[in-house]
Order: C-alpha cells, then structure tokens, then sequence
C-alpha cells in the first residue's frame, strides 16, 4: 500500500515537473531525482529491450566466467533466493530458469538495479507484475553485484 | 424618545466592547497575519525548509517537525520506551535504557542542543538531557535514532543540560536539585541541606569523530539550584555561564523561600582554567557508579558499561575558576548572544531583564571588583558586570533567542507574550502575545555564532480554548511567527507531543542528505544474524530456543515451528533482508507480554517470548509491507512440558497432516 502511495506521489511530481517546466524547483521538491529522471526519458523513446536504467551495452562472452558466476551465487543466496527459485517454478517473483534466454543481459541488469523505475513503464516487468502482485523491492545490487548476479543466472541456464 | 435612548445605548455598549477589545491579548482573527497560508503552505510533496527538533518534557521523548508546514515528522524515543518502534522492548535496545539503578524506561525530556563546530552547527548530533534520573543523551542525526546515553553521578533534577561549547568539546549536566554526594551519607535530616548538600556541575567531552562521551571532569558547587546555562562563544569561549536561584538554601515551600532574596546568580564558569587545574593534578578521583550506554549500527543491538569513578574539582579550593555575578529574582533562562559579548540573565519575578557584558566581566575580575563572597566563591559587583536592563520588557522573562540582526526575542510567561528588544539600546521594538504562557522559545540557529532569523517558534504551556477539547488533559502547542520585519507575525500554531521545552531548528540541508536509507545486510554484524534464508535455522539449548528468521516481503523463513514447549523461553532474531527504503517489516507473537520489533532493512531485532499455555501461536508482520502484506505470517506450536515433538521448522512446505512426522504425546 505504501508503495503504491509512493508510486501516485512519483508520477504526481512527474506531472507537477512537466507542467513547471524549466522552472522546476528541484532542491526543494519531494523524489526530485526521481522525477528528473523519469522526465527525462519519455515513453516514445523508450526501449523495451533494453529496459531503463545505467546499462546499454552489456558484453558477454560465450564461455563461464565460474569465479563471476561464483560470487553472483552468494548475493542471490542473501538478496534473491527469498522470493526467486533457480528452477522454473513461481514462487514471490518467477523462477529464475531461462531468464538469460527470455531477457538481454541489459535489460537483466537494468532491472535488478533499477526495479522501481522500470515497473512503472516497462511492458514485460509489468505484465509479471500482475502475475507475482508483489513489486520486486530494490535490493541495493552495486553494479559489479548485478554482472555477477548474471552470470549466476547464465550458470543456472547452462552456460559453461 | 425610548427607542432613540435604547439606540444610544447599543451604539455605547458596541462602543465600549470594541475599546475593550482593544485592550485585551488580540482575538484570534486579529492576530494572525493575513498571508499566514501562504508563508506555512508547503504543497503535498514538497519538502519543508527546516527540522525542528522539540522536546517531548514528560513523554520522554523527542519530536521532529517539518517548517513552516508544522508537519509531525517523526517521534524518536529517547528516554523512554517505545512500542511502536520496539524501543526498550527488543533484547537489541534494552541497554540504552539501563542505569545504576537498573532499567528505567522513562524520564523528562527538557533541553536539546545540536552540535557545533566554530560556533554554527554542523548537523552531526543532537543532545537531550533526563531530568529526573540525570542522564544525557546523543541522538544521530543519519538514523534519528539515539545513539548513546550517560547517567550522571552525583546529581540530581538533571536541569541546566544539556548545553554545549562552540565546537562539542563539552556538553555539560547541571543539578537542579542540590544532594549530598553518591559515596556521602545520604542519611540525614532534610533540615541540614546547608551543611549537606552541594551542587554539581559535570563537564562531558564529546569525542570529533565519533561523538562517544565521556565525563571529562565535575565542578563541586554550593548547594543551590542550578537552572539553565549556555556556553560563551567568539570571546567568550573558554566560559560557561549558569543560572542559579535558591541562594537561600531552602529545602522547603521553595516557592515563597527560595524567593527571598532580591538578587541570585549567573556562575561564570571558567573551563579552560578547569582544564589547567586539571592537568596540574588538582582533580580528586571519587568512587561513584554509573551506566553509559551505547547502539552500534554495525551490530544492531547496544551495551551498557558500569563506570565506577569521576574527577572532581571543589570550586570553592581553586582560585579563577567559578564566580558569581548578581541577578534580580531567581533567575532561569542564560542566554549568550551572537556575538558573544553579551549574556542575558532572566529573572523569572523580576520587572526588567538585566544584560550583562563579558568584557566588562574579565575587567571587573582583573580590578577584583568583589562584593564579598557566597560559600567561599567571589561574587562581582552588580552594576561592574552589567552592561544595562530592559526595563519593563513585560511580566515573568523566561528565555531568550538571538535574530542575528541585533536583536534578542524573550518570552514572558506571566504576561503570556513574546517581546523583541535591541540588544546595544536595549529598546523594546516589538511585542505579540501568545496562547498560552509560553516557556522556551527557539530561533533556528538562535543560540548559535549564525542565527537564521527568519522564524522564531514559540513553546507554549498552556493552550485551553485553541484546539477541539480532548477531556481533561489538552495539548500543548507552538507558535510559528515570521521575523523577518520588526512586527513580529503569527502565522502558524500546531499542537506538540508532550510539554515542550527547548527546541532547535536547523535548515533542512544540513540534515536531509545524511540521512541512512538502509543497512548494508552484508556488514550486519549482529551475532544473530540470518543472512539469507539458507542460514535461518531454530536451535535449542536447554530451555533456550533461538530461532534465526528472515523476513523479505512478504514472508518469514521458517513460518512454521514446531518443537517449542512449555518453559522453554524463545528468542526470535528476525533479520530483514530487505534493501529498500522504506521497507521495515514488524513482528508480532500471540500472547507476548513485552511489545513487537520493527526491523530496518538489513538490521536484525529479537523479541523474548515465554509461552504460558499449549497451543497454536500465529506470528506476522505488523508494517505493512506488500499487497500481500496480510499472508506474511505463520504459526508456533508450543507443546507441554516433557513432550517428545522434536525441534522442526519449515517455510512453503503444506504437507498433509499425516505426513508430518509427530504429534503430541505426553507422558
């Protein structure tokens, strides 16, 4: 619920931000980061591969990197295995098995570290949404935590 | 003729009520000034400009409101107990509120003062001082949270605190209340306070880095009653100044006994001479027994440490270090003005408001102006340290705030108004009434090098016909004002949590930014931590259940226990692996007689809890947490003493009932 309060004053500031214009007072505006962030990615030019956030292009290569893999292991065992299974089965969020082959690695990696932005507008993130009815709580992943979290996944969907 | 006389006498009755009315305290209408939404409205949304950190007096508590908006922010226990946050009830935070004299959970909450560096305050804490069962306090202004409090020994009605030199070197704790010393017989007649009972005042070093106090040195005073005090500042650093009434020593009806006298005393305290006297050995060691108490955000849990010995200095053996300047009437605010130069006794039945000058205090000390001693310590001359008097300012001053454009605001509290004086004429510039006896009063900065006199906010005591009645027992309030022309403005009042007393406001910036959105679960150093679901387990010893639970939205690992029985006593160490803002997760258990916790993303809390009946016990998470918020629950099965039904636990595992391994059976 509060979540949802939070989500309705976001999108409010959004709308307050767009009417102000250039005006817009952000030292003494509420979430200002996260209105200017928003306003400044309108839906036309959205990318629903990519997804929303820091990372755009996102390298990998053919073979495991196991110490990668290894260490994104131990940040699902303390951040995501609460609510996501490594097989296919739903259990607060989905399953994790076949995750690589139903998302790129961009927008795997955006949305692990940028949950909130990217269920306010991404299509797929809000179609699982509806399914799971639990918004995915951002889990303060660094950015080397999310690559690692990655190539766990990739573990887990048999990259070797 | 009838009717024309009947006119007459309306238009003199209406003329005479509209004179009146002239006279008295201003009606609501015509008090309020007429932009006052427009100064207060801050949009939904948007942030207020200011904190302002109120004392809660007898809640115990602290309270931070949003300004100008006047917005309730947040209620921080301090020395008290907190249900709704588990404060005092979770095994984690019951050391905070332990003292020689074991657990208290409450205490009157009179004074705050934020830290300082070079005379401004810097945002980094927030002190409080316990008023019955003297303790001071350190709150954090990245948790809002306290973070460390120290009992005082050898004191009592903890009062004159917990005020602080320009740049934290010293927050110091003066007694109200005269007593013989913690290791003196305490057993003796009332009637010997003159012989018996001395006054303390402790000095406490606040460590730069991180905050950590400590009692650095007391001052043995005469037995009077220390009531308010403030550091010097600019020249006057190195000085402390307290007021002090009850120069008659009496020990009963103080109301009229301690009233006597025309004049009490400002103690002009010198703390670098302290300092020296100090290094040069002349501190006696006394044996005496106190707690200080410290959180760790690392651990998440605090310790309570027993000391066991103070440095005292006895004033009355150590020459340059307390003197005693004269002030009208049992004085109670002291006040230092910007500049430092300037210091404000207010004598509480008195009909002016002496200001005294510091450097015409050094001089006189230097000519040896003396007017004779008290108790063996020099008393200066009068009118050798006086720089002038407010006359006539108004009925009962309390306190007084500086704008940082010359002038000073005192509260009178008989007269129930706020009057604005020129601190170089000494002027009256302006008064306005307030609803009703106002107390403290506090300008953001107002106490500081660089006051922002844009508001001055006003602590009132009473407020009888101001808000919707509430039974017996009604709010107390502030009063919002606008400053910035030389007509003080009301624009706002707002009821408080508990009586208020001194308060400090500070622009938003210095504070917001700092602010701690989450613990980092991967340095939670709580030795009960679950750090992630593999690791929660449940574990006996003896009759000590240990059960180590997760909570993420929107479930608990395990939610299913069995193998609890009667006797047993059960510490439940929920960690939330949550790391989102805003996202605590309570925990409540049927039938516990202490409270709930609420855990802060990444922290770890255990709530004891002894089952006095078999049975089914359901758990849950008490903060609202997802919109499955009301499926995050899940069940205890506490068996009879003697049972047989091994430790187990579970979470997502529904099997029937005839697969599960055992029921009860007792012998």
């Amino acid at each position: 619920m509060r979540k949802l309060l939070i989500l309705f004053s976001v999108s409010m500031s959004v709308l307050l931000y767009a009417c102000d214009g250039a005006s817009g007072d952000n030292t003494s505006s509420g979430n200002a980061d996260n209105s200017s962030a928003a306003a400044n990615n309108s839906a036309a030019s959205y990318d629903p591969e990519r997804g929303e956030g820091k990372f755009s292009n996102v390298e990998l290569s053919d073979k495991l990197n196991t110490t990668i893999a290894d260490a994104g292991e131990k940040v699902y065992g303390v951040k995501c295995a609460a609510c996501h299974k490594l097989t296919d089965e739903k259990l607060v969020g989905p399953g994790w098995k076949g995750v690589t082959t139903r998302h790129k690695p961009e927008w795997i990696m955006n949305f692990v570290t940028n949950p909130d932005a990217m269920l306010d507008k991404d299509p797929k993130a809000q179609a699982m949404l509806e399914i799971c009815m639990v918004r995915m709580p951002n889990q303060n992943l660094s950015d080397d935590d999310a690559r690692s979290v990655l190539e766990f996944m990739r573990k887990n969907d048999g990259v070797q | 003729m009838k009717i024309y006389n009947i006119r007459m006498m309306t238009i003199a009755v209406a003329a005479i009520l509209l004179y009146a009315s002239g006279c008295k305290p201003k009606n609501v209408n015509s008090a309020v000034s007429e932009d006052a939404a427009v100064k207060t409205y801050v949009a939904p949304g948007k942030y207020d400009e200011f904190y302002n950190f109120v004392s809660g007096g007898f809640s115990g508590q602290m309270s931070v409101y949003g300004l100008p908006s006047g917005r309730l922010l947040k209620v921080v226990p301090v020395f008290s107990v907190d249900p709704e946050k588990g404060w005092g009830y979770s095994e984690e935070t019951k050391p905070m509120l332990n003292t020689s004299r074991g657990f208290i959970p409450w205490d009157d909450l009179h004074h705050m003062d934020l830290s300082q560096t070079n005379g401004e305050i810097d945002g980094r804490w927030l002190f409080a001082n316990a008023n019955n069962t003297p303790r001071i306090a350190r709150i954090d202004l990245t948790t809002f949270r306290t973070a460390e409090i120290l009992e005082i020994p050898n004191s009592a009605g903890n009062h004159s605190s917990p005020f602080i030199t320009e740049n934290t070197e010293y927050v110091v704790a003066g007694t109200r209340f005269s007593v013989p010393m913690d290791n003196d017989n305490g057993d003796v007649p009332i009637n010997t306070y003159k012989q018996n009972f001395k006054g303390t005042l402790s000095f406490i070093s606040v460590d730069k880095n991180d905050g950590n106090m400590q009692i650095a040195f007391q001052i043995l005073c005469p037995g009077v009653n220390f009531d308010l005090s403030h550091a010097g500042k600019g020249p006057s650093h190195g000085w402390f100044f307290f007021s002090c009434y009850n120069s008659e020593q009496a020990n009963t009806l103080l109301e009229v006994n301690a009233s006597q006298k025309d004049k009490d005393f400002i103690m002009a305290v010198n703390w670098k001479k302290a300092e020296e006297y100090l290094k040069a050995g002349k501190g006696k060691k006394v044996s005496v027994k106190y707690a200080h108490n410290k959180y760790d955000d690392k651990t998440h849990s605090s310790k309570s440490e027993t000391m066991t010995e103070v440095t005292m200095l006895d004033s009355k053996d150590l020459p340059g270090l307390c003197y005693l300047i004269p002030c009208p009437k049992s004085p109670h605010g002291c006040d230092v003005d910007p500049s430092g130069e300037y210091f404000v006794g207010s004598g509480k039945l008195a009909a002016l408001i002496p200001v005294f000058s510091y450097s015409k205090m050094i001089k006189a000390i230097e000519n040896k102006e003396f007017d004779g001693t008290y108790q063996d310590l020099p008393v200066l001359k009068y009118e050798s340290v006086l720089y002038g008097e407010v006359q006539k300012p108004g009925l009962g001053p309390l306190h007084t705030e500086f704008d940082g454009r010359g002038n000073a605001i005192t509260t009178m509290f008989v007269s129930s108004e706020i009057v604005k004086w020129n601190i170089k004429d000494l002027k009256i510039i302006d008064r306005q009434p307030t609803y009703y006896s106002p107390g403290h009063l506090c300008i953001p900065g107002g106490d500081t090098k660089k006051p922002n006199g844009k508001y001055v906010i006003v602590y009132n005591k009473i407020t009888k016909d101001r808000y919707l009645p509430t039974g017996p027992e009604l709010a107390q309030s502030a009063q919002l004002f606008d400053i910035t022309g030389d007509k003080m403005k009301l624009i706002l009042d707002f009821p408080t949590i508990g009586e208020p007393h001194y308060a400090q406001a500070v622009a938003a910036d210095l504070i917001r930014n700092k602010s701690v959105k989450i613990f980092n679960i991967e340095q939670n150093g709580n030795p009960y931590a679950s750090k992630g679901e593999s690791t929660a387990k449940v574990v006996r010893t003896g009759n000590r259940v240990d059960v180590y639970a997760t909570a993420i939205r929107s479930h608990f690992v395990p939610d299913n226990i069995e193998g609890v029985k009667l006797g047993d006593e059960v510490y439940f160490h929920i960690t939330n692996l949550e790391q989102d803002w805003d996202i605590p997760h309570g925990f409540a258990i049927k039938g516990a007689n202490n409270g709930e916790l609420l855990i802060m993303p990444g922290e770890t809390q255990t709530l004891k809890w002894t089952p006095d009946k078999v049975g089914i016990y359901p758990m849950y998470c008490t903060d609202f947490c997802s919109a499955l918020h009301q499926e995050m629950s899940g069940y205890v099965r506490v068996s009879p003493a003697g049972s047989n039904v091994p430790i187990s636990f579970s979470t997502g595992k529904n099997e029937p009932a005839d697969s599960v391994k055992t029921t009860a059976s007792v012998k």
